[in-house]
């Protein structure tokens, strides 16, 4: 995606396989899969089947919501362990209504053309893997539009 | 309960040494500090070895070049605060009463490059979420957005500890920089620049700890040794989760071993005459402020703009050159951190001596996540 785009999906029509099932819906409009503790009211990602904060193990997969506000950010400049993708690439956290802040990639690679507090949307994204699937997929945050 | 006094200290200058094995750096820092503490074959009654990435054995290795074996040797994994973890179990067994002398020590000869873990899963690798320096960047974001650091102070905290450097034969950088310089090497991850980040590399520390009476004097004593993990919540702590709570109550590891260590030393903040803190990255040694208690929340861009944690402030913070001098061998950092202030409280640092230092606060944290703060009293 180049610089500045706003949410979009790249084309996951086919063949394209998740990098972990169970991560996020591959059909629009995208959404991740986390977890709420019946406990404690907790939301959690990824989805586990224990809480996280308060230990319980009656645990309800729910789907997040798909937009949230910008928390903290910064782009990647060369490819970490593992990661056969291109660089630089945004990374970021990312707060939902659920009252979660969730690590991502980002579409923007650009860290000045991101600010605090600024809407942000779902997409799924394409990343190269050294193995038989195709297309695989993973999950990040696109600029989107104030409503 | 009994006083832990350290009767040696030793060290293997922390750099990249293609011609010796984690083995031999241990050997020699071991040898040195049973040196000082005049302690032969039998003197001690255990041992624990602090590192990561040694493998199996670590301790035994070093300790059989020595011929030094028999009693209960442990090696400890606690990411980068390994040494502190180690230092916790010796100075405990000796309060305990289980023994009266115990060699700490730690050994790491760390991989070159942005470090593979196995801490993170395929899928993680593939997302490309596995970037240790962007997490670290994260935090760097969010301390400018909390606490009005600036890219400039970044800087800063790089021209004093390289500049602290410049006098410890035993760090790996020896050279003082300028700030214009460290905002002008490669950006790694917005806003850290590559001269302020650690160098990962390789080194070993070692301290032999000894039970004391109570009235003895001079001695350098551990008066805390604390280590703590973090709890659930918080996105950015160094347990690296995927998730956390949109709740800023929730305090960080570094907290919850300074707030412990302060409480088992009988002392606060104020009463430090000394700091060698985790300076992984240039935000993280501002952040350490905040959570050691040197000042206020929001406050560690004014603490470090007004040079109180420089030589010759009010509380030098990495006065031995930081981590950003010394590079950050894991499992011997901590210790490193030990060593250099056993030196400043006996009076003995040479030039980058604090000036009559009675009380030396040594913090890292990691991976894990854990945290330990050492502290030290004369």
């Amino acid at each position: 995606m180049a610089p500045g785009e706003t949410a979009s999906s790249v084309d996951v029509t086919g063949v394209a396989v998740p990098v972990r099932e169970g991560l996020f819906t591959l059909d629009a409009p995208h959404r991740l899969l986390g977890s709420r503790c019946e406990v404690c009211g907790r939301h959690h990602f990824p989805c586990h089947d224990t809480c996280p904060y308060c230990g319980a193990d009656d645990v309800a997969p729910v789907e997040l919501s798909g937009t949230g506000r910008l928390w903290s950010w910064t782009a990647v400049t060369s490819a970490p362990p593992g990661y056969r993708g291109e660089v630089p690439y945004g990374f970021g956290v990312v707060e939902l209504p659920e009252g979660i802040r969730v690590v991502a990639r980002l579409t923007e690679p650009d860290p000045a053309r991101l600010s605090a507090g600024q809407r942000m949307e779902l997409v799924v994204v394409s990343v190269p893997v050294d193995d038989e699937r195709q297309k695989a997929v993973t999950y990040a945050f696109a600029p989107g539009h104030d409503q | 309960m009994s006083e832990v006094h350290v009767a040696g200290v030793g060290i293997h200058p922390f750099g990249r040494f293609e011609d010796r094995t984690i083995t031999d750096m241990g050997v020699r820092a071991v040898r040195e500090a049973l040196a000082e503490a005049d302690v032969a074959q039998g003197g001690f009654q255990a041992a624990f070895c602090a590192t990561a990435y040694g493998g199996v054995a670590s301790g035994h290795k070093v300790l059989s070049r020595l011929g030094m074996t028999g009693m209960p040797i442990v090696d400890v994994e606690a990411g980068c605060a390994s040494g502190g973890a180690a230092l916790m179990l010796g100075a405990g067994a000796i309060r305990a009463g289980a023994y009266d002398t115990v060699l700490v020590f730690g050994i790491e000869k760390m991989p070159k490059g942005m470090i593979r873990s196995s801490f993170f899963e395929p899928w993680q690798e593939e997302s490309g979420l596995a970037a240790t320096p962007a997490y670290f960047a994260l935090r760097a974001q969010r301390l400018m957005q909390d606490s009005g650091v600036t890219k400039d102070d970044l800087a800063q905290v790089v021209v004093k500890n390289r500049r602290h450097g410049v006098h410890n034969p035993d760090a790996m950088f020896r050279s003082e920089v300028e700030a214009a310089a460290v905002l002008g090497s490669r950006l790694v991850c917005d806003p850290l620049h590559l001269w302020m980040l650690c160098t990962p590399n390789e080194g070993a520390a070692a301290v032999v700890l000894r039970r004391g009476g109570q009235h003895s004097t001079g001695a350098v004593r551990v008066t805390a040794a604390v280590l703590r993990s973090h709890l659930p919540g918080s996105v950015l702590n160094e347990s690296t989760p995927m998730s956390g709570l949109a709740d800023e109550s929730v305090p960080a590891p570094s907290t919850l071993a300074a707030t412990a260590a302060y409480e088992e030393a009988g002392i606060g903040p104020e009463d430090l005459d000394v700091v060698e803190c985790q300076d992984t990255d240039a935000a993280r040694e501002l952040l350490s402020y905040e959570e050691l208690g040197l000042c206020a929340p929001g406050g560690a861009a004014r603490l470090a703009q007004e040079g109180a944690t420089a030589l010759g402030g009010r509380i030098p913070v990495n006065p031995s050159g930081g981590l950003l001098s010394k590079g950050e061998p894991l499992g011997a950092s901590a210790l490193g951190q030990v060593v250099t202030l056993v030196h400043q409280l006996r009076g003995d640092a040479g030039h980058n001596q604090v000036t009559g230092a009675r009380v030396a606060l040594a913090h890292t944290v990691g991976r894990g996540a854990n945290a330990s703060v050492v502290v030290l009293t004369r």
